[in-house]
């Protein structure tokens, strides 16, 4: 039974779509992504037109997002202050973001910009998460683990405009929030992702976020910054895809609530492995993609508007 | 509870205020944009037709050449084609999976038919047609980039040939040019200053891909034809169709030559669900926008709420 898409203008099994979301949902229950990183290339390989699948990718990621952060404000697990200041900042990116998304589609080369942004950030990061959790996983394994420090002494902590986070139990300046909250959303733009998979261990490793807060605080971030980013490409591309977007939603609502739930049975350094791993699979595959030789050297790209 | 009671009062008046939106949108009925909308996709439709161009736009495969201005000797044909199509409309609904054609006819002639050479049939079936650009990649600095393109002003969403016997056979190629009757030609012009040194392998590419797809259809032989005088062709509409005025044309030929034409539209249009949504993705889009974000927000709040009470009950 497969239907036509009215703005894609594409026909597609919807049970692929609802199973697809269903995958990605999970992942953000379970992770404190919003999927966008996975969402958006997997449209491409059905056949999505890629301003589509980025447009609607953002859209998905609202309502996996929205779900997941109901269920950690439910747990008290968002440090909504933070949230605010990384919005603050998020905003102001995905608006410059955008910017650099034009001049780029004007030189043409906005689909190697976009490759080359997801293997760098997805490398770089899954790299760093990866050794962090392993030492993390080893360190809890010893007998007599030298207890980390509540509370540690970086450079970011002598800046000025100093707030306090209470959820996160962080007295810091707002300055490294803002702008780890300006880059994620500049990324988040160009890349048409949530951003999530940077934000999480941004705000574990820079800002020094306990765990525990990171995910919810993530997702209420991701959560408006998708929905302007939505609004934005609807008014100024035409191409999101509400029936899409829906039958993605089906499936991806219900995979983050299973997420929530197993994610807070397991634990926080195997659940920052397997998203270690996660990320690098996705990068490698797409940095395969850049190296082999491609089955067509040609490529037609259509809706030059 | 308390500290996220605002955000929760937020998005219900988000939903709240898309709905009402919605509503008052859906009411209002055409508006003066849509109707000016309409206007305007009428008088690009009518600029479309292939024979009411420019003359000097550059063609494939030949980007030099200006355009002949083809005069159809329609009152002096002995041979006329009269002819029929099962549907003049295709309507996309929501379970559209693709759509067959039947185009049949039978020619007219006052005259015995003429012993010369037999008669062939050509039908062809065009979309409306788009920009696009086609890309080449080459391998720099160790990774495969696109390097060289060629971008093309218009080709057709979609365009099947569909003859009565192999095209090279029964066509002249000064009677192709003339009617842009094979796949290549169906190309219009060149966008742009032309930027590579052979346009020819894009175009190749372009076509390779495009029949891969199944958006462009070469169906030598497919058109059967009884006694010269009876023709059908079924001309298969892809599921992934593009909305438009759609094309069709009956060439009737002799001796590689056009004798006559017929020339019928077919509408393409999204009907129900589809049209409403598109039409309000393009005409009211900030409220579309509004209305995809009151689908997600909703759908995720009633997801984590049903989860809740299962938990519970």
């Amino acid at each position: 039974m497969p239907i036509y898409l009215p703005i894609a203008e594409v026909v597609v099994n919807p049970f692929t779509l609802v199973a697809l979301g269903g995958i990605v949902g999970l992942m953000s229950g379970l992770f404190g992504v919003g999927g966008g990183f996975l969402i958006t290339p997997l449209l491409f390989f059905i056949g999505i037109p890629p301003p589509i699948a980025v447009a609607t990718g953002a859209n998905q990621v609202v309502a996996s997002s929205v779900s997941g952060v109901l269920a950690h404000v439910k747990r008290k697990t968002v440090d909504f202050r933070m949230g605010l200041v990384l919005l603050v900042g998020g905003l102001v990116g995905s608006w410059l973001g955008v910017m650099v998304f034009n001049i780029l589609q004007r030189i043409g080369q906005v689909d190697l910009a976009v490759q080359l942004c997801y293997v760098v950030f997805l490398g770089l990061i899954g790299l760093m998460m990866l050794q962090e959790s392993l030492r993390a996983l080893r360190r809890s394994r010893q007998v007599s683990a030298p207890r980390r420090r509540l509370h540690e002494h970086m450079w970011v902590h002598r800046w000025p405009l100093k707030m306090k986070f209470r959820s996160s139990g962080l007295y810091i300046s707002v300055i490294p929030p803002l702008l780890v909250g300006l880059a994620v959303g500049v990324l988040a733009a160009i890349m048409g992702v949530g951003g999530g998979f940077i934000m999480v261990p941004a705000m574990i490793y820079l800002l020094g976020m306990p765990t525990k807060v990171v995910i919810g605080t993530s997702l209420f971030q991701i959560t408006f910054v998708t929905a302007f980013t939505t609004l934005m490409h609807a008014v100024s591309y035409n191409t999101v895809d509400v029936m899409l977007a829906l039958l993605l939603i089906l499936g991806g609502v219900v995979g983050a609530q299973i997420g929530t739930t197993l994610g807070a049975k397991l634990r926080a350094e195997q659940l920052r492995i397997l998203l270690a791993l996660l990320v690098l699979a996705v990068c490698g595959k797409l940095a395969l993609d850049l190296f082999l030789t491609p089955d067509d050297l040609y490529m037609i790209a259509t809706g030059v508007r | 509870m308390a500290r996220w009671k605002p955000i929760a009062i937020g998005m219900a008046a988000l939903a709240l205020l898309a709905v009402v939106t919605l509503a008052a949108a859906q009411m209002a009925g055409p508006t003066p944009e849509e109707q000016a909308a309409e206007a305007r996709a009428q008088s690009d439709a009518a600029r479309a037709t292939p024979d009411s161009e420019p003359a000097d736009f550059p063609l494939y495969p030949d980007p030099g050449r200006p355009r002949e201005v083809v005069p159809e000797n329609e009152a002096e044909a002995p041979e006329k084609v009269v002819a029929g199509l099962s549907s003049d409309a295709v309507s996309i609904t929501t379970n559209f999976d693709g759509s067959d054609i039947l185009i049949y006819g039978a020619v007219k002639r006052e005259t015995p038919i003429p012993k010369n050479a037999p008669l062939q049939v050509i039908v062809t079936v065009e979309g409306p047609a788009q920009p696009l650009t086609v890309w080449r990649k080459e391998r720099k600095v160790g990774i495969w980039i696109n390097a060289e393109r060629v971008r093309i002003g218009a080709a057709p969403g979609f365009y099947a040939v569909a003859t009565t016997g192999p095209l090279n056979q029964i066509l002249l190629p000064e009677w192709d040019e003339r009617f842009r009757i094979s796949i290549p030609l169906a190309m219009r012009a060149f966008a742009g200053p032309v930027e590579v040194s052979d346009t020819v392998p894009f175009t190749q590419a372009l076509i390779r891909l495009r029949e891969q797809s199944g958006l462009y259809r070469l169906d030598q032989g497919s058109v059967t034809l009884t006694e010269e005088t009876l023709f059908r062709a079924n001309i298969q509409l892809p599921a992934n169709l593009i909305e438009g005025d759609y094309k069709t044309r009956i060439f009737l030929l002799r001796d590689g030559q056009v004798v006559d034409v017929y020339r019928a539209p077919i509408e393409v249009r999204k009907v129900g669900l589809e049209r409403w949504l598109y039409r309000l993705a393009f005409d009211w889009p900030f409220i579309y926008g509004l209305m995809s974000l009151a689908v997600a927000v909703i759908a995720g709040w009633g997801a984590s709420t049903a989860f809740r009470l299962l938990r519970r009950g």
